[in-house]
């Protein structure tokens, strides 16, 4: 591991202060960036210690939630108003990573961690353009069952590895972010970029700006909601696939519906095409259906992750088909 | 070394200078507390967990200085006047282990997880996380120890040990 210094920093003004350094960090329970610093992935000049910072969960009085961005994961799972409101995104946390991952993780660190794409970790054997830019990707031709069907590049095929984020982007939750050029929001779907031809640019986040908080809109239907995780061992692995979504069913017709995938895309992908499909159509199997079909319809399979296509459509019409009360 | 201190089972003690140093490192290199293996030192196996105030967590990737002013108890923590921890002895009662590796880990994170279940923390088999009150089901306590690996195949007797354990701690 390459010298670094280390601050704690008391509040959100000391952080972004000591977040513009060069080449300075953010730490949340370091379960992403400390490994990565180990493998000479990550060589931060400065950490800047932010797990003191923003830690509550607020019930706000229009039903929404304001979640501190250094709230832990295990934290966040337990809550009760994300229990009975937001069930997905408790489902979703304690789907990923193990229990003491969990407990050391932060909210702002989960959103922010990296691909486990192998490639990317192999510093010295393989070249990666999203750890190395403009070096070439060995994923794209190599053992590639774990990556992406959606949103990659010629550049990049890495997953995004959270699975809390899925949740999060099923159910529009905002970012809230703060650097010394002042305080912005944008929804979680905008935080992540596609890779394009620059897949070391992950977020729209500028250097030095912080997440401070993760809103949580109100969203009545979520109370029923699921999250469902496909992957190669029970527990403790990343996702092949998974699904977060919700439903709102009147008289057999798609009121409203949130989907997001897991496992298949370059960022937290939130299934806009079959969400507008559902949409005012009756609540059918064939409908859910086509609606997964035409989600994975843009899929571009490399060699050994074909499986997936069939993998998410099957996962979708499952979790949709649970929703209504029907065997999943 | 610096004026920063960590309790480390009941003791205070100074942080080391240098950032780098995993708490990991700081238990076995340093305190020379070698109970807490180092077997993946990548957050894959939980050979590492200790007890931050309480809560399970992986010493592996964990820098020491950011646990400053935590207590943390690691294996050599738990017993109390020179008794074992109960659930020490029910590993040795139940065969909870043939090689010993693992076993600090698992006991520590066995100690973590009936505390988070005791609080009501729900699992991914948990199904209604709505629900609050989780009772220790086989597959409850399979999920909640996953992220302990034992290479010699143990588990039987890891899993009798535990819930022989958790039922005689019941509040």
């Amino acid at each position: 591991m390459t010298p670094f210094t280390f601050a704690r920093s008391g509040d959100v003004t000391d952080a972004i202060r000591l977040g513009a350094q060069p080449h300075a960090k953010y730490l949340g329970g370091g379960t992403n960036l400390v490994d990565l610093m180990r493998e000479a992935v990550e060589r931060p000049a400065a950490l800047v210690d932010i797990t003191g910072l923003s830690t509550d969960i607020e019930e706000r009085p229009d039903g929404s939630l304001l979640i501190g961005a250094g709230v832990r994961n295990t934290a966040l799972a337990a809550h009760p108003a994300v229990r009975t409101r937001f069930p997905m995104l408790s489902l979703a946390i304690v789907a990923g990573a193990s229990a003491q991952i969990r407990n050391m993780a932060t909210v702002g660190g989960n959103i922010l961690q990296r691909t486990r794409c192998l490639y990317f970790y192999d510093h010295d054997g393989a070249r990666c353009n999203k750890r190395t830019p403009g070096q070439g990707c060995d994923a794209i031709d190599g053992f590639n069952r774990q990556h992406a069907l959606l949103g990659a590049s010629p550049s990049c095929v890495a997953t995004h590895p959270s699975d809390m984020c899925v949740a999060l982007a099923a159910l529009g939750a905002i970012v809230h972010l703060e650097s010394l050029g002042g305080k912005r929001s944008l929804p979680l779907t905008d935080l992540h970029r596609l890779p394009e031809d620059h897949p070391e640019r992950e977020t729209v986040l500028a250097p030095g700006e912080l997440i401070t908080a993760i809103e949580l809109p109100p969203l009545p239907m979520a109370s029923h909601s699921r999250y469902r995780k496909v992957r190669d061992r029970s527990s403790y692995a990343f996702a092949l696939v998974s699904v977060a979504a919700t439903l709102d069913v009147q008289d057999g017709i798609v009121r409203d519906v949130r989907l997001a995938l897991g496992g298949v895309g370059t960022k937290p992908w939130r299934a806009w095409q079959a969400e507008g499909l559902l949409r005012g159509q009756p609540a059918s199997e064939a409908n859910f259906r086509a609606a997964a079909d035409l989600e994975l319809a843009a899929a571009q399979p490399l060699r050994d992750n074909a499986f997936k296509v069939t993998l998410a459509q099957r996962t979708i019409v499952a979790v949709l088909a649970e929703l209504t009360g029907r065997a999943a | 070394m610096s004026d920063l201190t960590i309790t480390i089972n009941g003791a205070d003690c100074a942080l080391p200078d240098d950032p780098r140093v995993s708490l990991l490192d700081f238990l076995r290199e340093h305190l020379h507390l070698s109970g807490a293996k180092k077997g993946c030192n990548q957050g894959a196996c939980g050979a590492c967990t200790v007890l931050a105030d309480g809560e399970r967590i992986l010493s592996c990737m964990a820098l020491a200085i950011q646990y400053q002013g935590r207590a943390i108890t690691s294996i050599e923590g738990l017993a109390e006047a020179g008794h074992m921890h109960p659930l020490q002895q029910a590993f040795i009662d139940h065969d909870g282990f043939q090689c010993g590796y693992c076993t600090p880990g698992q006991i520590c994170s066995a100690i973590g997880m009936a505390a988070e279940l005791r609080r009501g923390v729900p699992s991914y088999v948990t199904g209604d996380v709505a629900r609050q009150a989780i009772l220790l089901s086989h597959d409850e306590l399979r999920e909640r120890m996953s992220g302990n690996l034992c290479r010699c195949g143990a588990y039987n007797g890891i899993v009798a040990a535990i819930t022989e354990h958790y039922e005689e701690t019941a509040p």
